[in-house]
């Protein structure tokens, strides 16, 4: 399982920002080893935010985002209290969620 | 004349062909391969139902001039248009153009930010697909001091 999350949602005129931090490798498919053979590729590929259960967002990415990738993005009609949910799952079907409060 | 056992040789080298072959598109069954194999904007665009490319005032790229690190450059996408379905981040000269993509849904605003790698200076590409088939872009050259693919 992977490290969590770095979550931070803010509440500012009737929308909410939600700043992702995620952990991960990364991998980008084209580097190569001490012995010459590429590393296979191990990426996040969806990503999906809820607001209060709601889904709000999803999102494909490819293997160019980079390590440990941030995202950003806004709710509309987000308010302070509302619990926002970010989950992610990668090309090894390995998969992670977690929640914060917007304040 | 070919006996049994070279006959069982061959298929077994054929029947492993074929399981590394196959591998990446079994590895990858839910995911818009096409999309995130394409190595032109315009065939990305295409993945996402594109069909026609044309530039637009209204479709934003943010991004820095110069980075100095290709491993970590920081990309953002954003449009005021209404009936965007989804907004596509690329950057024209990586081994596969398209970065990441955003469906666009009426709780969330179409401003996304995220980091890319990029292995060399090249354009960088924010698309909005419209509802109505048009592909919108905006466009914004990064120069990279260091290559963040490879090595």
């Amino acid at each position: 399982m992977a490290d969590p999350m770095r979550i931070r949602a803010q509440a500012s005129g009737g929308k909410a920002t939600v700043r992702v931090l995620m952990s991960h490798e990364m991998e980008s498919g084209q580097r190569k080893d001490a012995a010459g053979k590429l590393v296979p590729a191990w990426f996040i590929q969806e990503v999906t935010a809820t607001l209060n259960g709601k889904p709000v967002l999803s999102a494909e990415w490819g293997p160019a985002v980079s390590k440990n990738p941030f995202m950003q993005f806004a709710i509309k009609g987000a308010k302070s209290g509302d619990k926002v949910a970010v989950t992610w799952k990668d090309n090894k079907g390995d998969t992670r969620t977690d929640e914060a409060t917007v304040s | 004349m070919q006996t049994r056992r070279e006959t069982l040789k061959q298929s077994a080298v054929v029947a492993g062909l074929l399981a590394t072959a196959g591998f990446p598109q079994f590895a990858q069954a839910a995911f818009n391969k096409a999309g995130f194999d394409a190595k032109s904007v315009q065939d990305a665009a295409k993945a996402y139902g594109a069909a026609s490319l044309a530039e637009s005032k209204d479709v934003t790229i943010t991004g820095p001039d110069i980075a100095e690190n290709g491993a970590v450059v920081p990309l953002g996408a954003s449009t005021s248009l209404a009936g965007v379905k989804q907004l596509l981040i690329l950057v024209e000269k990586n081994p596969a153009a398209l970065v990441a993509m955003f469906h666009v849904s009426d709780a969330v605003e179409a401003n996304f930010a995220t980091r890319a790698k990029m292995g060399q200076s090249s354009d960088v590409y924010a698309v909005a697909i419209m509802a109505d088939g048009k592909a919108l872009f905006a466009k914004k050259e990064v120069k990279v001091t260091l290559g963040g693919c490879g090595g």
